[in-house]
């Protein structure tokens, strides 16, 4: 451990190395006596974020097809730093929030909606990180108590986002006559669709 | 009531498989039972001279008047003579395989539309009937 400690007034390796290179004919005065830390060279890479399928162009209807959301159409806003693609239905359409989806469960249609006045600048991976858990030791009542199901809180900055976005959405959507209709519909197969040789 | 398509010189026939699938030419003789040759015209409906089998045609209504082995030339002036593309486009057979074409190139949202449209239709049908069964 004294390995890693820093120790004040006492020189580095760095300005060892400079004492030496600066006085050839001479010896380094200063050798440290401890093992001086270094960081771990790492080999690891830093990842770029997955590329989106190129038919996502933010303003894309998509259709979900997997989660509590499967077979809603729901508008495409940007792609996130972790690759998932943020959309919202809008919420006031069908019922789908601003929302994280991935793209391999999602269809592009080739319908789009304006969003170049939408901001969701403000929207990123971390602003759908969950708050920490209250810590402390749980009483047994209350660990029981966990277990029943409770009404999910929305946070005021997430009804305040969506309803940010959905104005500026729905502005678009309205003037696009059965646009809202369109949106609003689930997406379903019959007996005689064949999706591989379907055009969205 | 006997056949009224035939397979003879001058026959308009849709090519239903091969490269030229969906497209219709005319016989201009015939190689045995079991092939003729054909041509488009190329410069009408883009299907060059060549030999093919029956199975892969089927016949139409519509004839041109030409001679056994006309040339293209010929042919073409025949066409155009008789209006047999006009006459074909005009043909329910056509009108269907364009219909056919057209839903199968529409989008997700197109689609809806339609689905909305036939709503409307049946509900204006369902109301007439009403009306008149009253």
């Amino acid at each position: 451990m004294t390995g890693r400690l820093r120790v004040l007034g006492v020189a580095g390796p760095k300005k060892a190395a400079k004492a030496s290179s600066s006085s050839p004919g001479k010896s380094a005065r200063y050798y440290p006596a401890d093992d001086v830390p270094r960081p771990k060279h790492s080999r690891a890479k830093k990842h770029n974020p997955p590329k989106v399928r190129p038919s996502f162009v933010p303003g894309t209807v998509c259709i979900l097809l997997s989660g509590r959301f499967r077979g809603r159409r729901a508008v495409f806003l940007k792609s996130l730093e972790s690759g998932l693609l943020l959309v919202t239905g809008p919420y006031k359409v069908n019922g789908v929030p601003l929302r994280r989806v991935n793209q391999a469960y999602v269809i592009a249609t080739s319908t789009r909606v304006d969003v170049s006045n939408v901001d969701a600048s403000s929207i990123d991976d971390s602003y759908f990180a969950r708050a920490a858990a209250p810590s402390g030791g749980a009483e047994e009542e209350e660990f029981f108590e966990k277990d029943a199901a409770k009404a999910a809180i929305v946070s005021d900055v997430r009804r305040a986002d969506q309803k940010r976005v959905d104005a500026a959405i729905l502005k678009v959507v309205d003037a696009t006559p059965l646009m809202k209709n369109y949106l609003g519909s689930k997406f379903s197969l019959n007996k005689y669709d064949k999706p591989h040789k379907m055009i969205f | 009531m006997g056949f009224s398509r035939y397979v003879e010189v001058g026959r308009v026939v849709f090519i239903n498989h091969g490269p030229d699938a969906g497209k219709i030419a005319t016989v201009i003789d015939i190689v045995d039972q079991n092939k003729c040759l054909v041509d488009g015209p190329e410069e009408i409906t883009g299907v060059q001279r060549q030999v093919i089998s029956y199975k892969k045609v089927s016949l139409t209504d519509h004839k041109v008047n030409i001679q056994r082995n006309a040339r293209a030339k010929t042919l073409k002036a025949a066409w155009a003579e008789s209006d047999t593309l006009a006459k074909w486009e005009g043909s329910s057979w056509a009108k269907k395989l364009e219909a056919k074409k057209k839903r199968a190139s529409l989008s997700d949202f197109d689609r809806f539309k339609v689905m909305v449209a036939k709503k409307q239709k049946s509900r204006i049908i369902a109301q007439k009937i009403k009306e008149l069964r009253a």
